[in-house]
């Protein structure tokens, strides 16, 4: 994985160091909050419900296990013994203390993590596709690509103060893992018909208010323009964005308003001139920055078998595990979503026993997925059930990956200040109800999440069953959605009517299921089913 | 009545005025009537709290409540962790938010 060089670290080190100085001053009352606000913004700190939080960036989800050690010691140390894997593949503490902060970043900064660009009108965290690097079908690891642009995006000083927050993912696969085309940008690396590599360019998706699948603005970018290509798109936005209007703010409005064809010829426009200026790294850089991706020293000879004499293993193998390139390889997914439990939220001592588990098992590297799980992605299969024991005593071996109860859920209005209303009381009476029932285990592939406001970190446009939080008259209500995707096929969810309590919640999640049990043919996913025949049997069993 | 809160300026914690300092219990808070604004830009020079503001609550037999449910949730500590709330050891303390 990426290593940071001495111009790096000195960045990272001297936005320490300021950031101590700001934060002293705001302590002795010589910074207003007013004036301090965007300063604590900037490194990642937030003031929310019960203390401030603190969002730590993980550049495209990736963590060796010294950086996850280093988290779980936060954990510890300054918050109260969790932490929050988030549909950013980041990572959040709740309970920070302001004249904490500076020695978490020192702390985070001898790991080399920062979070800087967590917040803000800025370019946020690149994600992308928690398998790179061990996919079977990818055409190559997108992560040198997504470390380019984080390089480019970090502290560029024209882009620092955008009309609105800006989120790029690259993938490299056929299948979308990371949700690409709800992104600001999406770039998704192709080999186009004479085996040369690119990025195609989507522009001006997004969740939110006005959710928007980004179209395609440029089917092959060179590689060697890819850093232009960014910037003019990047470019066209900052100077017609709109800046008057909040909720207009993001790239997808001005695309939407444009159009996507008069927004890809400005572009282009953007890009002819940029290409006079010379602004592209050396390909040197990149050069440099793909070594530290090389495959890790994988078995040659490893073998592909695996004893499943044991049945729970077997089915959390068939659940929570992804093929490798690499024979006798595999990539296991740790499910972060225990029956019960609180989405995303995993303990010091889980987070320690992942690093170590991440140092054995997957050459010192884990992923944090967008669906708030860890994911070891090089795991030799010989390996695999003493990785699994050990997973299973921590409770960390739930077998449900994009099962109903592997849901995503934001942490609403338990910590959120812009929340209508709570997500994780939700999410954990639906995964208790389903897995109580049984039917969790019937449904098969069923992606659900939970935002508790219109502004979607659970991504519930993008869920098979949406719940949208909103504020009823001073109480809460949930709305349902169906039918949202983010894969290759990318829908929307649609609203199912008039919303529901906590509890009716609950029983139209269960009622949607019963439809989709009733009505699935050979083979349907929920999804499926719910394309195949439409909303109305939906609105019938929920109002009817 | 109306309340302030805001959160402690260190350690970001919520806390609601008293009448002469800022206290972690929501039961401790005071009617400012309708003094709230002087209040508060008093207190914005003493830099004990941060961004606060007044709410509407009501006083009944259990103590002070706040009128929304986010600021029930503020008083408490999140519901789904009640071994983080204020009242860790009363199981049916989530209950209140409602
Ligand atoms: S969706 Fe709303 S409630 Fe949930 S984390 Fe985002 S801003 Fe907070």
């Amino acid at each position: 994985m990426y290593r940071y060089d001495s111009y790096d670290q000195t960045m990272v080190d001297a936005r320490v160091a300021e950031f101590r100085d700001q934060t002293r001053r705001r302590i002795d009352g010589k910074l207003t909050e007013d004036q301090f606000k965007p300063l604590r913004l900037q490194n990642g700190l937030y003031l929310q419900l019960h203390a401030y939080m603190l969002r730590v960036a993980v550049p495209y989800g990736t963590l060796s296990s010294a950086q996850m050690h280093a988290l779980a010691d936060i954990a510890d140390k300054y918050d109260r013994g969790y932490g929050h894997f988030t549909t950013r593949q980041n990572i959040q503490y709740n309970w920070i203390k302001l004249e904490d902060a500076p020695d978490i970043l020192a702390d985070l900064a001898k790991v080399e993590m920062h979070a800087i660009q967590t917040s803000g009108n800025c370019i946020r965290n690149i994600s992308s596709d928690q398998f790179a690097g061990a996919a079977a079908d990818e055409v190559v690891d997108p992560r040198p690509y997504a470390e380019l642009l984080r390089q480019w995006s970090s502290f560029h000083p024209e882009f620092l103060a955008l009309p609105r927050k800006f989120k790029i993912a690259v993938i490299a696969s056929e299948t979308d893992r990371a949700a690409m085309r709800l992104h600001d940008i999406g770039v998704k690396i192709v080999r186009n018909a004479a085996g040369e590599l690119g990025a195609a360019f989507y522009v001006g998706g997004g969740m939110g208010r006005t959710p928007m699948i980004g179209p395609l603005i440029r089917e092959f970018v060179p590689l060697d323009q890819l850093i232009t290509y960014s910037e003019a798109c990047l470019r066209v936005y900052n100077r017609y964005g709109r800046r008057d209007n909040k909720y207009k703010a993001r790239i997808k409005i001005l695309v939407h308003e444009l159009g996507a064809d008069e927004y890809k010829r400005q572009v282009e426009e953007e890009f002819a001139h940029l290409l006079t200026l010379g602004i592209e790294p050396p390909l040197a850089e990149l050069e440099r920055i793909k070594t530290f991706f090389v495959d890790p020293p994988f078995e040659k000879s490893a073998s592909d078998d695996l004893d499943r004499s044991d049945p729970d293993f077997a089915l959390w193998v068939d659940r929570n595990c992804t093929p490798h390139k690499q024979p006798g390889y595999i990539a296991a997914t740790i499910s972060l979503k225990a029956v019960g439990g609180i989405p995303g939220d995993a303990s010091a001592a889980q987070m320690h026993l992942m690093a170590e588990l991440t140092e054995r098992y997957s050459f010192d590297e884990c992923r944090v997925t967008h669906a708030q799980n860890i994911v070891l992605p090089h795991v030799r299969k010989a390996d695999l059930y003493a990785l699994w024991q050990q997973l299973d005593e921590a409770g960390l071996a739930t077998p449900n990956l994009d099962l109903i109860g592997d849901i995503i859920a934001c942490p609403g209005l338990d910590y959120c200040s812009l929340a209508n209303a709570r997500s994780i009381p939700v999410a954990q009476k639906i995964s208790q109800r389903f897995a109580e029932t049984g039917k969790g285990d019937m449904l098969g592939e069923l992606k659900l999440k939970i935002s508790g406001c219109i502004n979607a970190c659970g991504h519930h446009h993008a869920g098979h069953i949406g719940i949208l939080g909103v504020d009823k008259k001073g109480t809460e209500n949930y709305q349902l959605l169906l039918g949202g995707s983010e894969g290759a096929d990318t829908s929307l969810g649609k609203i199912t009517g008039p919303g529901f309590d906590e509890d009716g919640i609950v029983a139209a999640v269960e009622t949607a299921a019963d439809v989709y049990l009733a009505q699935r043919q050979d083979g349907e996913r929920f999804l499926d089913t719910y394309r195949r025949i439409g909303m109305e049997p939906f609105k019938e069993a929920l109002y009817g | 009545m109306k309340i302030l809160t805001g959160n402690d300026l260190k350690t970001g914690a919520v806390t609601w005025w008293t009448g002469s300092d800022w206290s972690l219990h929501v039961d401790d808070a005071v009617d400012v009537g309708d003094e709230a604004d002087e209040i508060l830009a008093r207190e914005q020079g003493a830099r004990r709290v941060n961004a606060a503001y007044a709410i509407d609550a009501i006083r009944d037999a259990n103590g002070v409540r706040p009128g929304h449910i986010k600021e029930r949730i503020r008083a408490l500590g999140p519901t789904v962790r009640p071994d983080l709330t204020l009242k860790p050891a009363d199981p049916a303390a989530g209950n209140w938010v409602i």
